[in-house]
């Protein structure tokens, strides 16, 4: 994102200028029901704006410019599906390329559909990438090893007491004859609570990362609030070895230099960047 | 969900995931829509490299269409470079391809996984693939054996 200069009101007229004419439009989500499946908020903006500035869109477009294999982005847990529909719509701003392939999961059936919707809706007019759909799974369950290029992941993060418990298949069979308020409440606490440090579920998704992420050009894109204590997280990943690195790279939210959301990038390096250079952490 | 889609599909239960069997997995009383997508020869080829050819005959073959024995060999293409001349025989197998693997939508059905046997069902156009609770949380909980 553009730093504004306060003190220099041309500059700030020229940044603000230069910001406003590369903003890409937000995909419409005004079908999606709140009672239920996670609204776009602070977190989900975060991760447009990230994935989107002049610096990540230059670092994905140059790593998947050489290799001309069709890249795939996972999106774990879509909720509403606005960030899918923003990567899907504006794959040529952001991959430097439009044959890519996205797709989507979340274990709430209902963000599912409202996925689907947001897509579309999204996709209609401008050249996009190629949607494959939205699986109602736990996590990366049903994907194959090594299937993943990008991996997107705005988690329940919010430290709780209790996790809920996770949808079974007994869960959607018996869908219409549970309360609906109590599912309701259920599926949207599914969407924000992360248990203990909030990182119960991150925890999970990072033993699946090494599994599920392209073993050469796999980059992810997680993000996480303070109290998940994203410096420890990094210094986790940077003890997966040489293989790995890991560099924050946007934040928000800064209130007397608390930053209170920040995405992490986890990065596969190749065996020459490897001996070349030391993962950088920032 | 797209015909393609089960390319990079496996079954969920994490006893399956080494034994080949349980991939592709297999459409059962699948009922198909067609879609209308842009045809799109760069993203087609390009994403051949990625697909296990001998998975997409199975697949094919189970939901009625055919394809060739033989996957296509055609070189990668960059932006920069031009689809016309892509050769007319080449040209027959892309579109078959772009109808069977993207324009062709499963909305009711079932996928089976040839090694455990469970079915997950597809229903309006979403697999789900939410295990029972006897197949899936003992992953998380081992200890539920014991009861």
């Amino acid at each position: 994102m553009a730093r504004l200069d306060r003190h220099d009101p041309i500059k700030v007229a020229v940044t603000l200028e230069n910001y406003l004419g590369t903003m890409l439009p937000t995909p419409s989500t005004s079908h999606v029901n709140s009672d239920r499946i996670y609204e776009p908020a602070e977190d989900s903006f975060l991760l447009l704006d990230t994935i989107s500035s002049p610096t990540e869109s230059a670092f994905l477009a140059r790593r998947f410019a050489h290799n001309l294999e069709v890249p795939l982005v996972l999106e774990v847990g879509t909720g509403s599906g606005v960030v899918l529909a923003f990567i899907t719509a504006h794959a040529l701003e952001i991959l430097g390329r439009t044959d890519v392939l996205t797709v989507g999961v979340d274990i709430n059936p209902f963000a599912c559909t409202a996925t689907e919707q947001t897509v579309m809706q999204a996709c209609r007019e401008t050249s996009h990438a190629m949607y494959l759909g939205c699986l109602n799974a736990d996590l990366s369950s049903c994907l194959r090893h090594g299937v993943a290029d990008i991996v997107v992941f705005n988690p329940p993060y919010v430290p709780t007491v209790e996790l809920p418990r996770l949808l079974t298949a007994e869960d959607s069979n018996l869908c219409a004859e549970i309360d609906a308020f109590e599912q309701e409440s259920r599926l949207l606490s599914l969407s924000y609570s992360g248990g203990k440090d909030g990182m119960e579920v991150v925890d999970r998704l990072l033993d699946e990362l090494p599994l599920i992420l392209n073993e050469e050009r796999g980059v992810a894109y997680i993000l996480l609030c303070q109290q998940n204590k994203p410096g420890s997280v990094a210094q986790r990943i940077e003890d997966w070895g040489r293989g790995w690195s890991v560099e924050a790279v946007g934040q928000s939210g800064k209130t007397g230099g608390w930053e209170k959301l920040q995405i992490l990038r986890i990065c596969r390096i190749g065996v020459d960047e490897a001996l070349g250079r030391r993962p950088l952490l920032h | 969900m797209k015909i393609l889609t089960t390319s990079f599909l496996t079954c969920a239960v994490k006893a399956c995931k080494s034994s080949p069997l349980s991939f592709p997995l297999h459409y059962k009383d699948a009922e198909l829509e067609q879609s209308d997508i842009a045809y799109n020869p760069r993203f087609l080829i390009n994403i051949l490299p990625r697909i296990d050819w001998d998975a997409v005959r199975v697949t094919a073959t189970e939901l009625g269409f055919t394809v060739p024995e033989e996957k296509p060999e055609l070189p990668a293409l960059d932006a920069s470079s031009s689809t016309d001349t892509i050769e007319p025989a080449d040209e027959k197998t892309l579109r078959e391809l772009h109808t069977l693997l993207l324009e062709t939508e499963v909305r009711e059905g079932k996928l089976v996984c040839g090694n455990c046997g469970h079915e997950y069902k597809i229903k309006e156009g979403i697999a789900n693939f939410l295990l029972p609770s006897h197949l899936g949380e003992f992953e998380l909980f081992p200890f539920c054996f014991l009861h």
